[in-house]
């Protein structure tokens, strides 16, 4: 299996990705990183700039041609390949990349895609003795569409207590370049996030976007909030 | 109508352009607090009762499928279901206009209104007469046009502009409509209340009169069937009904995206329609008529106003299929945060933000395809299937090719490239990501939000993750990578 770490975990949040190695070492499951990868180009698509991507896209697919499967941290990125990859290789008219990126899109998989479609299960040893609350990304939610299956993967974590999240399917409001490009807007819908939050009474926010993640814990810690933000591969890896 | 499907057709005017950019007008209207609490009461509510009534029907999603395939294939053959539609209306004793664009649209209209020597003219809802700015146009020819549907009305007499495409005075709660109504319904009764009973009988005296005195009504169409020639308008009120019937002279301003190939096409979308737009089973009234009836004048204006133009753009064309629900508004959390008027258009929202500017060309709209998180939201309940976060991703990059053509690359553009080159390769990544970490030496000076830029838009509203020592790739040993 190949790790795709996306760019914001390794530059910003490397724990996720170590977490996601503990996690996966502990199943059994034979992980590796390749070094030659580097960022999916999702930002650049979604701001208008597909066009300067094909290089990293091109990237990208060498570093995983030699794995059966690839599991990524971020539904997002995870939705970049299997949405806009195909497209943005079909115009390249290089068929070779087509097919490569077919192939690549059918392998790659989210966390929990990958635990519970892949592996078959829900259960993944973990001890977590915290209040959690859960918000569904965007991109997992209708993108990926990964359902429940993260709630179905907390749900057996020993000692947690899930609370569950009002206006879950509401958008944070981060959106990528949104976030700065319209950070008012941004703001707003952030506030009207956090306060949902902040209903829960939880210790931990979870969900399986960093990106999403930065955002609300950015606000959190704004406005002084003492919730702390983690993704699902921490709360998972965790143990006693 | 030599340019359907080709480059060169005429490019949508009208009202379709704001004064402003989105990120500006969208700031104003986040600092009025009445606006946003109406809106969030509004869309809430209405969220709540199209989630209901869709999820009973069965066959929700075959019927959105269907949808999108008649829609499509009545797209591909346009021109001859025109054509088809065309003869079928003057069959039956209308007058057929073709106009380009918005200008050309109210021309007729005001010729045809002239003609009938009328002052005054009643109007059904329609957006189609509102993207040409009919009303100013008349108004301009010393004709008052009288919106005559409730909420409209209100808008009209608030000397307002919509701001939902089927709820237009969704940013009033019942305070201000009575203040509109107060000030400006001549002979209303100056207890009135704020209860809505009482308000819309008040609107129900002053319309009468109107319905029965104006000689010339205006109505829009919600759906058009080439084979046999007949328009349909659906509502709620049963005043478009009296618009349609009462007066002498008749005249409807449709898209020609409006057409449906035959009759037995209404079963799907008059399912999909009601529930989707105000989340009822089926609407209190649909009326529908085929050419004139006997004593009455019909004319027809078929307007293209940018919809070549965009029927010519494959990644575009499917913004054609819109029936104008407003579904995707009702879910969008960036149209509930900042209403209607920040999109500076007619058709606000999700499908505003790629409408307007494929109807007008990007450069004239080119803060709108932004204007958005890619949420997906619109997309789930739109019952025509439109993909509108990736038509916004489209036209994105349509706007990013349109700066590129001029002289200088933005800041924006130089930035993006920058990036694109240091993720090209793994060693330049690790320089790059080495670059970022001497951002920790900052950490906790970076508190000042005021200022320019993306690092302060950020600040603004949230504070910046603490840097790590050390990347992911830097601290894997030697047998974890390859
Ligand atoms: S885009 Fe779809 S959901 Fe939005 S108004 Fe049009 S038909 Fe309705």
């Amino acid at each position: 299996m190949g790790l795709f770490i996306t760019c914001l975990v390794d530059g910003v949040y490397p724990r996720v990705g170590e977490s996601m190695l503990r996690l996966l070492r502990r199943l059994d499951v034979d992980v590796q990183v390749p070094r030659s990868q580097t960022c999916c180009g999702q930002m650049h698509i979604n701001t208008g700039y597909g066009s300067m991507v094909l290089p990293l896209i091109r990237n990208h697919v060498e570093s995983f041609a030699r794995y059966d499967v690839v599991v990524a941290s971020s539904a997002s990125c995870v939705g970049a390949v299997r949405h806009h990859y195909p497209g943005i290789a079909r115009d390249s008219g290089d068929e070779d990349l087509v097919r490569a990126v077919a192939q690549l899109a059918q392998r790659t998989y989210e966390l929990s895609e990958f635990l519970v479609d892949v592996m078959g299960t829900t259960k993944v040893g973990a001890y977590f003795p915290h209040t959690v609350t859960y918000h569904p990304t965007c991109h997992s939610l209708r993108a990926l569409r990964i359902g429940e299956r993260p709630l179905a993967l907390l749900n057996e974590v020993e000692g947690i207590e899930l609370v569950e999240l009002p206006q879950a399917e509401s958008c944070c409001g981060f959106g990528g370049t949104f976030a700065v490009k319209n950070a008012d807007v941004s703001g707003a819908m952030l506030a009207d996030k956090l306060s949902c939050v902040r209903e829960t009474r939880a210790e931990v926010l979870t969900a399986v976007d960093s990106s999403c993640l930065m955002q609300m814990g950015g606000g959190l810690s704004r406005q002084g909030d003492t919730t702390t933000t983690l993704h699902l591969a921490e709360i998972l890896a965790s143990t006693r | 109508m030599t340019y359907l499907g080709l480059s060169g057709a005429p490019r949508g005017v009208g009202q379709l352009r704001g004064a402003q950019s989105f990120p500006d007008a969208a700031k104003e209207a986040l600092g009025n607090d009445q606006l946003r609490a109406n809106l969030k009461a509004a869309t809430t509510t209405i969220r709540a009762k199209r989630a209901q009534v869709v999820a009973e029907v069965p066959d929700w999603t075959q019927l959105r499928s269907a949808a999108a395939a008649i829609k499509d294939e009545t797209l591909a053959n346009l021109e001859n279901y025109l054509v088809e539609f065309e003869s079928h209306v003057v069959e039956c004793g209308g007058v057929v206009h073709w106009a380009r664009d918005a200008n050309e649209a109210n021309q007729i209209v005001v010729e045809i209104v002239t003609a009938a020597g009328a002052s005054e003219v009643v109007k059904v809802k329609s957006m189609a007469t509102q993207e040409i700015g009919l009303n100013e146009a008349l108004s301009d020819a010393g004709v008052a046009a009288i919106e005559t549907d409730l909420a409209e009305l209100i808008v009209q007499l608030g000397h307002d502009w919509s701001s939902h495409i089927l709820v237009p005075a969704i940013h009033r709660n019942r305070n201000e409509i009575r203040d509109i109504f107060l000030r400006e319904m001549d002979g209303v009764d100056p207890d009135l209340s704020n209860d809505p009973p009482a308000l819309t009988e008040a609107a129900r005296r002053y319309l009468r009169e109107k319905f029965l005195s104006a000689g010339v009504a205006i109505s829009g169409a919600n759906f058009a069937i080439a084979e046999t020639g007949t328009l349909v308008v659906v509502e709620s009120e049963g005043n478009g009904r009296m618009c349609l019937t009462l007066p002498g002279t008749l005249i409807t301003v449709m898209g020609i995206e409006k057409l449906l190939p035959q009759w037995r096409d209404l079963e799907v979308f008059l399912q999909l329609l009601p529930r989707s737009a105000t989340g009822e089973r089926m609407n209190p009234y649909t009326s529908m008529w085929t050419g004139a009836v006997e004593g009455q004048e019909f004319h027809l204006i078929l307007l293209d106003n940018g919809r070549t133009a965009t029927l010519a753009d494959p990644h575009g064309r499917a913004a054609l299929r819109c029936i104008r629900c407003s579904a995707c508004l009702n879910v969008c959390p960036v149209y509930e945060k900042v209403g209607g008027h920040a999109y500076g258009s007619v058709y606000p929202g999700p499908i505003g933000a790629v409408l307007s500017p494929q109807l007008t060309g990007v450069s004239d709209n080119p803060s709108l395809p932004f204007a958005s998180t890619l949420c997906g939201a619109c997309l789930d309940v739109c019952p025509v299937a439109i993909d509108i976060p990736n038509m916004l991703v489209h036209l994105r990059s349509r706007v990013v090719g349109e700066r590129h053509g001029g002289a200088r690359p933005s800041l924006e553009s130089m930035s993006m490239s920058g990036m694109a080159l240091a993720m090209g390769g793994p060693r330049r990544f690790e320089i790059a990501l080495k670059a970022l970490r001497v951002g920790r030496l900052l950490n906790g000076r970076w508190s000042s939000s005021r200022g320019r830029g993306p690092l302060s838009a950020w600040l603004r509203y949230r504070d910046l993750p603490t840097l790590p020592k050390k990347s992911f790739r830097d601290t894997l040993e030697k047998r974890d990578s390859r």
